[in-house]
């Protein structure tokens, strides 16, 4: 009887620490992994360039005319800034929305799958006047186009 | 939570996938005014977009998002009835899903 007790004792202390290790696991390790997948240092960039690099591995951009950028001319509230990049470009792999006036530019970085058409609409913030960055990597080349937005309100609210 | 809308629709072979999500998406730039303390900072940092099952967009987001941001995009393929589903990740470690069917 009372070795039973024991056994049953010691099953239970190895379940709980078993179901501890289990805890930890989903708790300290996954969260870990995907927050580095996150690009750290892209978004703590305090320049355009940086940004890229930190998202792209490149900032040399080339200018095309095929990038649509849809944002108001003047923002009225430049806490809330509707934005949508779209393209003609063939093969995109990913969008980056960037705010050149904003301490930390990086606002966005969209990987799209092959089915994903290359175009994305949100809303960001903007601190002051400044250019909307749409970047698009397509084919493995990085292609920008900008688009200034007058704000009349400073955007720095949420 | 809850803190999830999400819209899809297929229209000639093309899905249009249109979300809202409550979240502060707080900058940990801005001080609180009575105190003089800054802020922390609070914002959404990965989202993805599933159509059953498979991953159709992914994306990073840094604080310049607006508050309770809005996304929207789209895809080929899908079909009425097909899962969409969201997922979002905070840099708090916080998370919500939802999954809708296609209209």
């Amino acid at each position: 009887m009372l070795s039973n007790t024991m056994k049953r004792r010691t099953f239970l202390k190895g379940s709980l620490v078993a179901g501890g290790a289990g805890v930890a696991l989903s708790l300290g390790l996954i969260p870990t992994v995907v927050i580095g997948a996150w690009p750290k240092s892209a978004f703590k960039s305090k320049d355009v360039n940086g940004a890229l690099n930190g998202v792209l591995n490149a900032s040399d951009t080339v200018a095309s005319d095929k990038i649509k950028i849809k944002a108001p001319k003047i923002a009225e509230n430049g806490a809330v800034v509707p934005v949508t990049v779209s393209t003609d470009l063939a093969n995109v792999e990913s969008i980056t929305i960037l705010t050149s006036g904003n301490v930390n530019p990086m606002a966005a970085h969209f990987n799209l799958s092959s089915n994903t058409l290359p175009t994305v609409s949100t809303r960001v913030k903007m601190a002051k006047t400044s250019d909307i960055i749409g970047v698009i990597k397509a084919d493995g080349k990085l292609f920008s186009a900008k688009k200034s937005v007058k704000v009349t309100i400073g955007g720095c609210g949420g | 939570m809850g803190t999830i809308k999400i819209r899809a629709k297929a229209k000639k072979g093309v899905t249009t996938v249109k979300s809202l999500i409550t979240h502060p998406m707080k900058t940990g730039l801005r001080k609180n005014k009575k105190t003089g303390k800054l802020i922390p900072a609070h914002f959404i940092q990965e989202i993805t977009c599933q159509h059953n099952g498979t991953e159709v967009m992914k994306a990073y987001w840094g604080p310049s998002i607006s508050k309770n941001p809005y996304l929207s995009f789209k895809f080929k393929g899908g079909e009425k009835g097909d899962k969409i589903t969201i997922n979002w990740m905070d840099n708090k470690g916080n998370k919500d899903s939802l999954s809708k069917k296609i209209r």
